[in-house]
This record gives structure tokens, C-alpha cells and sequence, in this order.
């Protein structure tokens, strides 16, 4: 056997490091268009070791997995999205409800990643590429000032490629020690937990009032994070609920409190804990999040060598989007990686035009750029989740208590109140910098 | 050249399976399944013996057609060959019916090939029978060797092969005339993380799918017709009684020391008397 006689260290197309769903995307692509292609995962299968809050976009995945929704493990498609201030012992709650989310093609639906990256990776296997489990990517090997293949921790473990697309997700230790990217600080990841509460099909129709299929998602601010640069969420799958937290690190470092504490104190929210009332802990786990943006993206591409999904940074954390992002990115170094091939050149000169793409073909770079004040913005405004929640719940519970002071009255209380504590400069400032971060 | 099979089976995750307390069946769903960990060994151990003595090894399974994931997992551990005895007449074997299916495939391989040695893991994790092993070498006409903890040697020219076997009191040494089979125990050897390239060549590889009609046997013996084992009742064990707890271990050790030699003598006065 060729094996235990030194054989040469195999070669391919593409490598992809990380099976998540900007590499499963990449290496879907590569392998469509006949580029032999072979991704390294970590975990035992692909899935097991991600976790997102559970919301995938559809059109941007259908871009590389097609009409997936007619046969993918998907929990319940969203035609509910919800907005609420939380408060110690209250919520104003904004919410937006239709069935057109659900109709032509569907929006969005919440998803378990452990069943639906493997039915990302089936699809990745059937067009031909291979997924290798239970195997790290140490370094990435370099030739001539070129990433030329991959060293696994196993024995043998050297395999070569003219292109490495790296999707190894938001520790993104390969980028730094190819010095694509400079160590993270504290303000550009946020730390997640979740817990999966299972209840009864009927128990979560009932409760959120969704048909069989249909589901709903809740994007918690305020006394949800302490205050904290974060949110919570809570989204609604077949028979579960799944329900998180995540806070800037540098603020939980700050406030020597763990993400774990606020999921405990969310789960018994007054409002909040009739939604769960009843079910059963499965699941629980917890993960980092980018969320340095813009201003944090590494080098995108180099010689041989492409950064994709969140070890690229490319989460838009106001919105809550990130595989959307992975996916489509995990397609243009694809297509970038294709095109090389045909050209026989894998120099940045060539991969540049995966950076071109995400400008000119997705939303992705346009997006970040955009909010690429609103990252420092929290930072700059610490008080935006804790001063204005409770304002707006005192304003309104008083507008709507009958007593025998007429409604100007209370109008102007609220206004002298405002005066009184001083908070006008500091609510122009929060005006004028947050219309210019945000719009 | 030694020829060599390894039968395995794919078991569901033991240390992940309930049982569901009111049917008292297998709780299967969302459990994943796994090469049977004693057939790893078995597998390792066939590995080692090629290193060693050079040779061959096929690895052999019978199951649906999912089983073929246990197959390729054994090529990660260097195996040659996979073949999966697959066929709906196959569903609902007992030991049995499996010991059959197994050696007509044996039987197959013996005669394209040629056969030296099989390899078994003790028994499976969900069973816990430890029937099929034996059951093939006696229908093989093979000497079996079962809790195998080493191989000492195999001599290619007498055709003999010398192995330690694990008992209650002790370790036996037995030797035999090959063709044999042996089963193995954990102790037999440590796992080793797979080489790159046996990854890369099991995520490749399609295990060979031999059916009811490519075996010389015959089908009344198959499946459900010829397993005469009947599951009369599945439950899970009681819960064992919490221990006794000697308190003021912290306060006054000599007292709790004190007070467990009495217990314990208690306990021994009344053992005697029985």
C-alpha cells in the first residue's frame, strides 16, 4: 500500500478549512464546477460544533443550495418578527406580522444547525466534494510567498492546493498567523449562549399563535443585555424554543458578569417566562460572534489564499446577519477559485476579484460599510440601553394610567423630568451621531 | 501473506440511548450510530498483524445500507476492502440468522481470496450476546479464540497463531492452527488517530454490497425466518439503592472510621451466618 511507503502528499483543487456554510458553500461551487475539492471540519460531522441564534435567510442560500426549503431540515418558516424594549418588569413590544413572508419564496425560517449543516454537507458531497471530520488544520503551508496546501494534526496530515479558502469561523487563528489579521480585541466579538426549551408543538402554536409550519422570532434590547451592548432572542422552532443572550465581551468583562447569569434572569422575565413556562432544558451551548465589521475585516485575500464568512468578520450585527453573509461569500471565493483555474493564475492579482465580487455582486460589503460608525457607536453612547428603555416604558405606563391629571399634565411632566436630569445634550448628541451611523 | 477479515457491526451510541419508561423500547431517534467499539479493536488489531506480517484485510459487515458509514470508518484504520451484506432478507436476523449471513460471506471471501484469520470484537455494545463470534467459527470449522488481549505471534510457515487470552484469573496462552478466529477485548490494543491519507481514502470509498444471491446459503436459515429468538420483554434495571453515607468525617474522623469498621464488621457477622 502506497501509505507506509511515504507516498506523495495528495494533492487537490481547492481546500476548504471549516465545514460551516461559507466553507460547505465554497466547496459546493468548486465542486459543481468540477474543481476536486476537500474541506477539513473539526468537529465529528459538520454542525456540531456551530451555533447561531437560528435564523436562515433564503435567497442568499438559495444561490448556492437552490430550493432547498422543499427538502432541508428546517424548523418554521418566519412570518413574525418582533422588536421588544425590555424593562425590569415590563416590555414595549413592536412586531411585524405576514403571511407573505411564508408565500412564493419564503423569507426566512429558524433552523437547528446541527440539522441543517449536515444537509448542507450532503449537498456539498453530492456535488463531488469530500468532507473530512474529526481533523484540525494546524497551519496553512507555504511556498514561495504562496499558500500552496494545509497541515492537519494527523499523521501524513500535509495536503496541497493551489487555492485555501478559509471558513475556520471567528477565532480565526489561521488568518492571524498568516497575519491576514491582527489579534481581536475585546470590542469585536460578542459572546452568545443558548438554551433549547423543548415544549409541545401545540404548546408553541398556541403561545405565539402560528399555524403548523409557521413561526416567529423575538429581538429583545434593553434590561434583556443589563443595559449591555447585546440582545436577546428567542426564536421558535418545531417542538423547542430557542432562547439567547449575547453581550460585547468587553462589556461582560467590564461588568464581571457571563451571559450565562442573563440567560438565567431572562428566563424568569415576567414577560418572558410565560413564553417557556413548561418546558424542558435540552441543549445548551454558547459561542463567539464577530462583531468588529468593517473596520476589523482582515485581508480578504493574498496569494493562494481566500478569507470567507466569520473569519472574514462579515456579520452585520444590527441585523442579526451572518450565515447569509457566509454563504455568499463562501460563493464568490468559489467563483474567484473556479476562475483562477481557468486562468491557471492564483495570485492575489487574480483573487482580488473575490473582494470585487462581494462589493459589486452582494449586499455584504455595502452593508458593513455602512454601519461602520455603529460598531463604535454603543461605545461612544453607553447609555442607549439602559437610559432610553426605562424612559419610554415610564412614559408610556403613565400616559396610560387613568388618574385625575389630564394628559398634557403628564406631557409635561415627562418633558421637565427629561429636563431636569439633564439628559438633553446628551439625547441631541445620541440624535446626531446615531443618524449618521445608522443612515 | 496473511489473509484477514474483520466483522463489525454498527451499533447505536449506547452512553446516548434511553429507554423510553412506558413502552420500554429503545429510544433510537437522534441517536447517532457508531462502529462497534470492540470491532475497532478487532480492526486495529488486524492492522497491526499486516504491519507486522504483511497481508490483507477485508472488513465485513451485514446491515441497511447506512451501515456502510461503520465500513469506511474501519478503511480510516488502513483496511484494504469493505464489503456490506445488505438485502431485505437479511432484516430481523437474531445471533442466529447473523451467524449465518456472516459466514456465507466468510465462506465467499475464503473462496475468491483465500482466509487466514477472522477477527471479531467480543461482543456488540447493544446486544452485549457475544453469540456471533463463535457462532461463525463453528460453522467455519475454525478454532475460536474469544477475549483476545494480545497476539504473541503468528508462525506464516507452520500455520499457527499464539494468543493471550483475558480470563477471570488470569491470562491464558493458547495457540492454534490457522485458519482461526479470534475475539478481542479492549485491552488488545490502543486506537490510533487515522493517517490524512486512509481519511481521504475512506471519504472515497464505496463499500462493496453483496446481497442474499451473491451467498451460497440458504434463505430459509436468513433474517427473520431463521432467527428462533424471541424478545419476550425489554426493561431497564431498577435503580440501584443510594449508598449510606457515614456523616462527621470532617468534625471527627476517628468517630466516622469508628463507626464504618463497625458497620463493616456488622456486615461481614452477617455474611458469615448465611
Amino acid at each position: 500500500m502506497s501509505e507506509s511507503e511515504g507516498a506523495i502528499a495528495p494533492k487537490f483543487d481547492v481546500i476548504v478549512v471549516g465545514a460551516g456554510p461559507a466553507g460547505v458553500a465554497a466547496a459546493t461551487v468548486c465542486a459543481r464546477a468540477g474543481l476536486e475539492t476537500i474541506v477539513f471540519e473539526r468537529g465529528r460531522k459538520p454542525g456540531v460544533k456551530n451555533v447561531m441564534g437560528g435564523v436562515l435567510y433564503t435567497r442568499p442560500t438559495a444561490e448556492v443550495f437552490g430550493e432547498f426549503w422543499k427538502d432541508a431540515p428546517l424548523e418554521r418558516c418566519v412570518i413574525e418578527q418582533n422588536a421588544w424594549i425590555l424593562t425590569e418588569d415590563s416590555a414595549i413590544k413592536l412586531g411585524y406580522r405576514s403571511r407573505q413572508f411564508a408565500e412564493d419564496i419564503p423569507n426566512s425560517f429558524t433552523v437547528l444547525r446541527v440539522r441543517i449543516d449536515e444537509y448542507f454537507a450532503q449537498q456539498a458531497e453530492a456535488a463531488g466534494a469530500l468532507i473530512i471530520n474529526e481533523t484540525k488544520v494546524d497551519e496553512v503551508l507555504q511556498e514561495d510567498g504562496r499558500a500552496a496546501g494545509v497541515r492537519t494534526g494527523r499523521p501524513e496530515g500535509e495536503v496541497y492546493a493551489p487555492i485555501v479558502i478559509i471558513a475556520e469561523g471567528v477565532n480565526c487563528e489561521l488568518t492571524k498567523a498568516l497575519d491576514m489579521q491582527s489579534d481581536l480585541r475585546l470590542e469585536d466579538a460578542a459572546s452568545t449562549v443558548k438554551e433549547i426549551i423543548r415544549l409541545d408543538r401545540e404548546v408553541i402554536e398556541d403561545r405565539f399563535s402560528l399555524g403548523p409550519e409557521e413561526g416567529a422570532t423575538i429581538e429583545m434590547y434593553g434590561a434583556s443585555t443589563q443595559g449591555m451592548l447585546g440582545t436577546a432572542f428567542l426564536y421558535t422552532n418545531q417542538e423547542s424554543i430557542s432562547l439567547g443572550v449575547g453581550v460585547l465581551l468587553a462589556d461582560a468583562v467590564k461588568d464581571h458578569t457571563t451571559p450565562f447569569d442573563m440567560l438565567k434572569q431572562l428566563k424568569q422575565h415576567p414577560v418572558v417566562a410565560p413564553l417557556i413556562a413548561g418546558g424542558e432544558s435540552g441543549e445548551y451551548m454558547s459561542h463567539l460572534i464577530p462583531e468588529g465589521g468593517y473596520n476589523r475585516l482582515p485581508a480578504l485575500f493574498g496569494h493562494g489564499v481566500m478569507v470567507v464568512g466569520d473569519a472574514a468578520q462579515l456579520v452585520n450585527g444590527l441585523h442579526r446577519e451572518g450565515s447569509n453573509h457566509a454563504i455568499l461569500s463562501g460563493k464568490m471565493a468559489a467563483e474567484t477559485a473556479i476562475e483562477a483555474h481557468e486562468k491557471g493564475d492564483f495570485s492575489a492579482k487574480t483573487l482580488h476579484k473575490y473582494r470585487q465580487r462581494l462589493e459589486k455582486e452582494a449586499p455584504t460589503m455595502n452593508d458593513l460599510r455602512k454601519y461602520r460608525r455603529a460598531t463604535g457607536f454603543m461605545e461612544r453612547h453607553p447609555w442607549m440601553l439602559s437610559l432610553y428603555p426605562q424612559l419610554a416604558a415610564d412614559s408610556i405606563a403613565d400616559m396610560m394610567t387613568v388618574d385625575p391629571e389630564t394628559k398634557r399634565t403628564k406631557q409635561w411632566n415627562i418633558v421637565k423630568d427629561v429636563i431636569r436630569r439633564g439628559w438633553i445634550p446628551r439625547m441631541v448628541w445620541d440624535a446626531i451621531d446615531g443618524g449618521r451611523s445608522l443612515i | 501473506m496473511l489473509r484477514m477479515v474483520v466483522c463489525v457491526k454498527q451499533v447505536p451510541d449506547t452512553t446516548e440511548v434511553r429507554i423510553d419508561p412506558e413502552t420500554n423500547t429503545l429510544i433510537r431517534e437522534g441517536v447517532p450510530s457508531i462502529l462497534n467499539p470492540f470491532d475497532a479493536h478487532a480492526t486495529e488489531a488486524a492492522v497491526q498483524l499486516k504491519e507486522k506480517y504483511g497481508g490483507h484485510i477485508t472488513a465485513l459487515s451485514m446491515g441497511p445500507p447506512q451501515a456502510a458509514e461503520a465500513l469506511k470508518k474501519c478503511i480510516t484504520f488502513g483496511v484494504d476492502q469493505a464489503v456490506l451484506l445488505s438485502d431485505r432478507a437479511f432484516a430481523g436476523s437474531d445471533t442466529l440468522a447473523t451467524s449465518c449471513a456472516v459466514t456465507a460471506g466468510l465462506r465467499k471471501i475464503a473462496q475468491e481470496d483465500g482466509l487466514d484469520l477472522v477477527l471479531c470484537g467480543k461482543q456488540a455494545i447493544d446486544g452485549d450476546t457475544a453469540q456471533v463470534g463463535p457462532g461463525i467459527a463453528s460453522r467455519l470449522g475454525f478454532p475460536q479464540i474469544t477475549y483476545a488481549i494480545g497476539i504473541d505471534k503468528i508462525e506464516l510457515d507452520q500455520r499457527t497463531i499464539k494468543v493471550h487470552r483475558r480470563l477471570e484469573r488470569g491470562i491464558e496462552t493458547v495457540q492454534a492452527p490457522l485458519p482461526a478466529l479470534v475475539t478481542c477485548v479492549e485491552e488488545m490494543n490502543e486506537l490510533r488517530y487515522a493517517s490524512l491519507p486512509n481519511m481521504i481514502r475512506a471519504a472515497r470509498y464505496k463499500p462493496e454490497v453483496w446481497t442474499a444471491a451473491d451467498l451460497d446459503v440458504d434463505e430459509e436459515s436468513l433474517g427473520l425466518h431463521g432467527s428462533p429468538t424471541v424478545v419476550a420483554r425489554i426493561f431497564a434495571p431498577p435503580e440501584r439503592e443510594p449508598g449510606e453515607m457515614i456523616p462527621g468525617g470532617a468534625d471527627d474522623p476517628a468517630g466516622a472510621a469508628a463507626s464504618l469498621l463497625d458497620k463493616l464488621l456488622e456486615h461481614l457477622a452477617a455474611g458469615a451466618g448465611e
